[in-house]
């Protein structure tokens, strides 16, 4: 049966790691290669990197990453991070990305997709929503925001969830503004929202503070693959603990 | 020398490093007298049958491949180099496919999703080499969705569940093996299937 993936994310700012690590038998704690390797023999199922560099020399250190990522890494990678031409996301599965991830460039050109699918095929497109809760009475309802969390684009973050899909997207990784970097756990409300609307896969994100929320968020919100940074990062909990737990729960694994 | 066929078919350099990292030599090239010489031959491959047998045919692989598999060199075939191994394709109807297993290649059924990706487990179906040291149920890498169906159940190696699906996920015919996962994106059990293919090829001892 397919399996629920534990996916550690990391930020990279011009080919460093921007959040602090804790690892202790780590060399170099900066770098993203060597630390995504360490993931990948802890158990991790996939990784993706989020690139969030601001330089005009960005798009070919997203390049030199796919590169020695691909020649280190025997899991799955993803980058992502101000990707907007097509021929970025060929120059990046060219140097050896398994998938790309798009955000806001798709929010204002959502051709975009429909061209790296029809290109690469849609195994290969991941399409990333940031999703802020509406305030108001009635059906929670979520808006898709642009640049980093920070434009608002009024667009119904579940209703860009399925013309996404209808355009080639394989995957969504959705992030719940509310709960990033709170540490209390997922927006179930949201992930539910959005895995029972389509029929791609969900990486849940945004707000993981314990194992129980990586649970939870499976188990009742019908993520496919949960993603997570700092309770990877600071040590908290290992990856493989993780997979323990999530098994001792009856979810399926690879352990 | 292992050799990995270039067919044009995308990036191939995952593969070589997946040999690289058990100590296994493995050049990639197109050339048909250094994959002669081969002591084994791996056909990798993602993209769609009928382009991957053109350019095969343009390289003029297809004799060469079918040669060597005669003459009893270790084959692996790799996730459409599984699929090439069998007559014909739904995905490219009208073209031949290598035909060195009994079979074709489906489309998966429109109630699954498709492409079929993520990690999966196979269920061991009979003993090989390939497999040593790999437990029943260890979890692979796949992405995909066509599916190569066997004519003759002996050249099952491994079979796959996918939600009311199962289906074949490794072959082997003799020299012949391949796996519709892709084992160099299946972490360290991953890497063992190259280390297994490695010492197939060379005997115990490398």
């Amino acid at each position: 049966m397919l399996l629920k993936r534990i996916i550690p994310c990391l930020d990279v700012d011009r080919g460093r790691v921007v959040k602090g690590t804790n690892f202790v038998d780590i060399r170099d704690a900066g770098d993203p290669v060597e630390l995504a390797s360490k993931y990948d023999q802890e158990g991790a199922d996939e990784l993706v990197f989020l690139d969030i560099t601001a330089t005009h020399e960005k798009r070919d250190t997203m390049v030199e990453l796919a590169r020695r990522c691909a020649e280190e890494l025997f899991v799955p990678f993803t980058i992502g991070g101000g990707i907007s031409e097509v021929d970025h996301v060929r120059a990046l599965l060219a140097a050896g990305a398994d998938k790309v991830s798009l955000n806001s460039a798709p929010l204002r050109d959502p051709v975009l997709i429909s061209s790296c699918a029809e290109r690469f095929g849609s195994q290969c497109v991941v399409l990333a929503i940031d999703a802020k809760r509406v305030p108001g009475e009635g059906e929670p309802r979520w808006e898709a925001y642009a640049n980093g969390g920070r434009l608002p684009t009024g667009r119904d973050a579940v209703e860009w969830a399925v013309e996404a899909v209808g355009r080639g997207a394989g995957e969504i990784l959705l992030t719940s503004m509310d709960r990033d970097g709170t540490k209390d756990g997922y927006d179930l409300e949201l992930t539910a929202a959005v895995s029972s609307a389509v029929n791609v896969p969900v990486i849940a994100s945004g707000g993981a503070g314990n194992l129980e929320h990586l649970a939870e968020v499976i188990l009742r919100a019908g993520a496919d693959a949960v993603l997570a940074a700092s309770i990877f990062h600071f040590g908290e909990f290992t990856v493989h603990r993780a997979k323990d737990y999530l098994y001792a729960r009856g979810i399926p694994v690879r352990r | 020398m292992i050799y990995i066929l270039d067919y044009g078919s995308g990036n191939l350099r995952s593969v070589q490093k997946a040999f690289e990292a058990v100590d296994v030599v493995a050049e990639v090239g197109a050339d048909p007298s250094r994959a002669r010489s081969a002591d084994g031959l791996v056909l990798p491959g993602v993209g769609a049958f009928g382009h991957a047998m053109a350019e095969l045919d343009g390289r003029g692989l297809i004799d060469l491949i079918k040669e060597r598999i005669g003459a009893g060199v270790p084959f692996l075939g790799v996730c459409l180099g599984l699929q090439l191994l069998f007559e014909d394709s739904e995905e490219s109807p009208g073209v031949q496919g290598l035909g060195i297993v009994p079979g074709r290649v489906t489309r998966l059924p429109d109630r699954v999703k498709v492409p079929h990706m993520g990690w999966n487990q196979i269920e061991i179906m009979q003993d090989s080499p390939l497999l040593d040291g790999v437990p029943d149920h260890s979890a692979f890498y796949f992405v995909h969705g066509f599916v190569g169906v066997p004519t003759f159940p002996a050249y099952v190696l491994t079979t796959t569940d996918y939600d009311d699906l199962t289906f074949v996920s490794s072959i082997q015919r003799e020299n012949v093996a391949a796996f519709q996962f892709h084992p160099e994106k299946s972490s360290e059990l991953g890497l063992k299937l190259y280390r297994n293919f490695g010492r197939w090829v060379y005997g115990r001892g490398r």
